[in-house]
């Protein structure tokens, strides 16, 4: 029997949905990132900290270099996608956002196996990714 | 007329543009006027043009994404103390990048594993929910740490990487360990399964063991993890497959699908706490991604133990010099 007929070593199909999406989505951000990075560089869309500025600083910590630089921390980057550096944070933002719309997708399989177990343990994964995600953790800037 | 072949290896010219970088990277340094950072260490103040380091970095991660999949470790664990060592970059930053470089590694390599059923999802949700949460917290220590001295870090992450270094040297791999009888937690999540083995053309049914020693120790390797930003396929390979006794094949793809989750939480920290800088970080995860494109094409030529030994001695000295640097010895540089 072949392995893709096979019951026993076929994933179930929440697997293959999350799969696809995981595939379209990581293509997709890491697109974007090459796109919004030529964007910045060449400075078709104009940057909110200059390209010299950025690295006249970036030997200093975190707190030093958003002081200097005045940038924003947290979600404050979403008030600046406008600005050629920010809006590089679009890609990686969809990168780090994947994971927690997979999950969302396998509820609904474990709910119809009535696999409780494995639904709770998704339901906390994705309340402790959208907690690190929210910035409740503490944002930069102290 | 006589003819001259110049045509080398492709591993040798990988390892090559890695030392030629190195080489580069050593020439460059004195380059650089020092100044003195608000913690007191001596950090490097550029006197280079803006192009000039993302370039370095791009090509620079290209060969260490061959590398890193000739030798079979993330891209994390060899990117941040190299990056650390050898570029201006804050430590804050190089650790912000080298979680989004493990991410996008762990995110582009997920859907295969996935729809192969390579990446057991009963096995890798209960130690995703466990390291995810962990690596929050070490997220925000390491962050503390930076902020209280970023020599304790710089320490922390210098040993690490000495660890890791022991730990692929002395680790032996078991490509289908033979488990006796499964643990009550194992069963309850019913962890195990069955996968074609393509090599040897046959179905392989199996399961694991010691599930709670694997938790606990998960909370560990998330910490880790989030603390230094270096991904943890170096730790997860060795519980799943030595700890669990999961088959060889599993553990890998399952490690490298848990990194996607258990980077997440950590990746959002630091993206929060500002701690990625796009000009640097983009030109890392895309080299490294073209480098490990090339690399899983080069793997059927390459000589593995050969680079994975040499991965080994470049991880001793990165660890080692992390070490010097924290403790302000200068003896490597």
């Amino acid at each position: 029997m072949s392995p893709h007929t096979d019951p026993d070593t076929r994933p179930m199909p929440e697997q293959i949905i999350y799969a696809n999406i995981l595939g379209m989505g990581a293509y997709l951000g890491i697109l974007i990132m090459v796109v919004t990075y030529i964007l910045y560089v060449t400075g078709t869309v104009g940057a909110h900290i200059e390209l010299e500025m950025v690295v006249r600083n970036w030997h200093l910590n975190v707190q030093e270099f958003i002081q200097v630089t005045n940038s924003p921390y947290g979600w404050g980057w979403v008030g600046l996608l406008g600005k050629g550096d920010y809006l590089n944070f679009l890609g990686m933002a969809l990168l780090a956002l994947l994971t927690i719309v997979c999950y969302l997708v396998l509820l609904p399989g474990f709910v119809r196996r009535k696999d409780w177990t494995y639904f709770s343990i998704c339901l906390a994964e994705v309340v402790v990714l959208s907690l690190a995600a929210s910035g409740i953790f503490g944002s930069g800037g102290h | 007329m006589r003819q001259f072949n110049f045509s080398l290896p492709p591993i040798a010219w990988a390892t090559a543009g890695v030392l030629v970088s190195f080489t580069l990277l050593f020439l460059l340094m004195p380059g650089q006027a020092m100044a003195t950072d608000a913690a007191g260490g001596a950090a490097a103040m550029d006197t280079q043009p803006w192009w000039f380091w993302p370039l370095v970095l791009l090509v620079f991660c290209f060969f260490l994404g061959i590398i890193a999949v000739l030798a079979g470790v993330g891209g994390g664990v060899l990117y941040v103390p190299l990056v650390s060592g050898f570029f201006p970059f804050h430590l804050d930053f190089v650790r912000g990048a080298g979680l989004m470089v493990a991410l996008a590694g762990a995110l582009a390599a997920g859907p295969g594993l996935l729809r192969r059923n390579l990446a057991s999802l009963r096995m890798a949700l209960p130690m995703a929910l466990i390291a995810s949460a962990s690596s929050i917290g070490g997220a925000l220590l390491g962050l503390y740490l930076s902020q209280l001295n970023p020599d304790i870090l710089q320490i922390c992450l210098g040993s690490t990487i000495v660890g890791i270094a022991v730990l692929l040297l002395m680790s032996k791999n078991s490509a289908i360990p033979d488990v006796k009888k499964q643990d009550a937690l194992g069963m309850a999540f019913g962890i195990g399964g069955t996968y074609f083995d393509e090599s040897m053309n046959e179905k392989i049914s199996w399961k694991t063991h010691r599930t709670p020693q694997a938790l606990f120790t998960f909370i560990l390797i998330g910490v880790l993890a989030g603390m230094f930003g270096l991904g943890a396929g170096w730790a997860n390979v060795p519980v799943f497959n030595l700890m669990m006794g999961a088959p060889l094949k599993i553990s890998v793809a399952t490690s490298k699908f848990l990194l996607s989750i258990t980077d997440t939480s950590a990746a959002w920290i630091y993206i929060n706490q500002g701690c990625v800088i796009p000009l640097m970080a983009i030109p890392s995860i895309i080299g490294l991604m073209l480098g490990s494109f090339v690399g899983v094409r080069l793997l059927s030529i390459a000589k593995p133990k050969f680079i994975r030994y040499m991965v080994i001695v470049v991880l001793l000295f990165a660890g080692l010099k992390a070490i010097d640097k924290g403790l302000h010895i200068g003896l490597l540089g």
